[in-house]
């Protein structure tokens, strides 16, 4: 018994001290953890996604795809994404196993040959359909993907945040690391500035217009990414998300991907 | 296959002009209403039923005079193509109709000028299979230069003469899914033979085929039904398919003979069974590809594959740009005397992909013979041009062509292609 109290006693004690004494690693990693503990159990999300492509004297082209996702425990998620325009490669779709660390699983399905192939997604740093975005920016956000670090306290537009830095763990990144605004009250990212391989300002992304589903899921209706090195932006547009819509397994693999509409 | 059998079927070949594609016209007519009406007795509610498609207008140019005895080819041929597509899914998308009728006209080439029903299928998704009737398509395979497993579509060879184009198949196919892989089953009614240029087209063999006079070794003639099983499974960083094709070879053996007393080539259709293995082993560089066929035809057996690999370098020179690397050996054993154009070959081939806004890309590939070091070159090239329209290039070429060779009444022909595409 009376072991048992002195253990009692001590363990806030160590937890207080722990608490005191944390690095700004730790910190950082925390911040991490307790967003994605926020962000889990959705299961699986439909949505659609339009991008609207600025180059450096304004002209603008349109993408549209829509995007369907299941969360997968314990590795990153399983994604269908359906391109719908341009025109010319409507119908064209791509089932995406990401993976923190390792190289994502990825098939991308051509129409006009009824062609399944299986493609090398070493590339994560590429760009996302000729925009601003490249995959690893919209693939599956898992913690294990970087390495963390709290910076400090910082008011953003009247919102309260912590500011992270995060440093890219997949070997073939294309970031040596992202400075993240993460929203103290909610946990969700307001802006991140990436820093290209030669740790250059590279982009600066913004999100606005969160809104929350099933009381539980912070999305942003827009993400607008700006590229410094070249003067191009896009923004990305969210619409008609739908969670717990019942998808399974089955709904990603190649004989899904084949009819994918 | 022995002389004299060859011999017979020469005699045999008798000089109907009766029109094959009238038949077609009927079956696909026939289908077509079948279909229609069996869509209209489910009456879905029509709220995700949706166009698109594209129309192009393609020029090609031939660099060099046509053979002294093909008098009727030009050097530059005009054409316009459309290939529009409906697809109307109801019960939450578990059951869908696809329509793609494909036509193209052509300014001299009167085979060339055709239609056809790419796709009309009804397609229903179970909980563990799926069931597809109607006309269709399907894509079996990994590598690149040839396709060798991919049997079930005829190739629409007016098209383009690298076998990518595919006339629509009658088809019903079930598909189920198990814990060990996927199943395909496929009974195929009705076979479609394989376009040829006419007279004045380009590119083409001299003499031309004659695909009026088509013969068949099943009595059935068009009308056999063939039957294909398949299996495939991913296990790990591996995918592997078997499958089995039992009925009408898609790929014709060319016999000679007589039109009007001027010689033609006259394609003979031999019955067949292929046992096929695909398989393609993807790691963090390098794609392997194989594919392996036996056919069984023509009292013959043979092998056929064909091998390879692939591997992209990202990002090159600090661009967005990705640079592939393809090589493949294509082997084939079969009796010298039939068709083969790749009995001991190299391909070598680069992909870039540009990654931009346009999604520009090229492939330029070399298909080199080991042992007559005859070559043919291709290059393909695409950038998409505003919002909804696209540039193609294409550029095919035969060099140093053996005097021996098959392809010795094809070494003119070689062609730089332009398509302006708009979609829709």
């Amino acid at each position: 018994m009376k072991h048992s109290i002195i253990l009692n006693l001590t363990l806030p004690l160590i937890i207080a001290f722990n608490a005191y004494a944390e690095t700004a690693e730790e910190k950082g990693l925390a911040i991490a953890k307790e967003a994605d503990l926020r962000d889990s159990g959705f299961n699986d999300s439909i949505a659609n996604m339009t991008m609207e492509l600025k180059n450096k004297q304004g002209k603008t082209s349109i993408r549209e795809v829509r995007v369907k996702t299941l969360e997968v425990k314990g590795d990153g998620d399983k994604g269908l994404s359906i391109f719908n325009k341009p025109n010319d490669i409507k119908g064209t779709a791509s089932l995406t196993y990401s993976h923190a660390l390792k190289p994502d699983e990825q098939w991308l399905y051509l129409p006009e040959l009824k062609r399944v192939k299986r493609i090398s997604s070493k590339s994560k740093s590429g760009p996302f359909m000729g925009s601003e975005f490249a995959y690893e920016d919209i693939s599956s956000q898992e913690i294990e993907k970087y390495s963390y670090k709290y910076i400090k306290d910082e008011t953003l537009n009247g919102i309260d945040t912590f500011v992270i830095e995060r440093y890219p763990q997949y070997k073939h990144s294309g970031y040596t690391r992202q400075v993240v605004w993460i929203n103290k009250q909610e946990y969700r990212p307001e802006k991140t500035v990436f820093y290209d391989r030669k740790n250059s300002l590279l982009k600066t992304l913004h999100f606005s217009g969160y809104k929350q589903y099933l009381d539980k899921y912070w999305r942003a209706d827009e993400m607008h990414m700006t590229n410094h090195q070249t003067g191009k932006s896009t923004l990305l547009s969210w619409r008609d998300y739908k969670f717990k819509t019942g998808l399974t397994d089955k709904d990603f693999n190649r004989n899904s991907l084949k009819r994918a509409k | 296959m022995n002389a004299n059998k060859i011999k017979s079927l020469i005699c045999a070949v008798r000089r109907r002009r009766t029109n094959q594609k009238l038949t077609f016209i009927c079956v696909h007519l026939r289908s077509f209403a079948f279909s229609f009406t069996f869509v209209l007795l489910l009456t879905p509610p029509l709220h995700a039923a949706e166009w698109s498609g594209n129309i192009a207008l393609q020029s090609r140019y031939f660099p060099q005079a046509p053979l002294p005895q093909n008098t009727e080819q030009y050097n530059n041929y005009l054409s316009i193509s459309a290939e529009p597509e409906f697809y109307h899914g109801w019960d939450n998308d578990n059951q869908s109709l696809t329509f793609t009728p494909f036509i193209r006209i052509d300014q001299y080439d009167k085979e060339r000028t055709h239609g056809d029903i790419r796709e009309l299928a009804w397609q229903k998704v179970f909980n563990n299979w799926e069931l597809k009737a109607g006309i269709s398509k399907v894509y079996w395979g990994v590598t690149e230069s040839q396709h060798l497993v991919d049997v079930i579509n005829q190739t629409d060879a007016v098209e383009n003469i690298d076998g990518e184009d595919k006339l629509g198949q009658p088809m019903i196919q079930a598909s189920f899914e198990k814990d060990w892989g996927t199943v395909d089953v496929f009974v195929l009614p009705g076979f479609r033979e394989r376009t040829f240029s006419d007279i004045k087209g380009r590119p083409r063999f001299y003499p031309y085929v004659d695909a009026s006079q088509a013969q068949y070794e099943s009595s059935n003639k068009a009308r056999n039904i063939d039957y294909a099983l398949r299996w495939f499974h991913m296990i790990g960083d591996w995918e592997i398919g078997i499958a089995h094709f039992k009925g009408t070879s898609r790929d014709p053996v060319y016999l000679p003979g007589l039109n009007n007393g001027q010689p033609v080539i006259i394609p003979f259709y031999p019955q067949m069974n292929q046992t096929s293995l695909d398989a393609q082993a993807t790691t963090e560089d390098w794609l392997w590809k194989l594919e392996v066929i036996s056919r069984d035809w023509l009292d013959e057996r043979f092998l056929a594959l064909t091998a390879g690999l692939e591997y992209t370098f990202i990002g090159v020179m600090d661009t967005d740009a990705d640079l592939g690397f393809v090589a493949e050996y294509l082997y084939d054993n079969r009796n010298k005397n039939i068709t083969s154009f790749f009995e001991n070959d190299i391909m070598l081939g680069l992909r870039l992909a540009m990654n931009d806004e346009q999604s520009s890309e090229a492939l330029l590939g070399f298909i080199v013979d080991a042992d007559t070091q005859e070559t043919f070159v291709s290059l393909e090239a695409s950038q998409r041009l505003g919002d909804s329209w696209k540039l193609e290039l294409e550029i095919r070429s035969f060099q140093r062509v053996a005097s021996s060779s098959l392809l010795q009444t094809l070494k003119k022909d070689g062609f730089v292609q332009i398509d302006i595409g708009y979609f829709f």
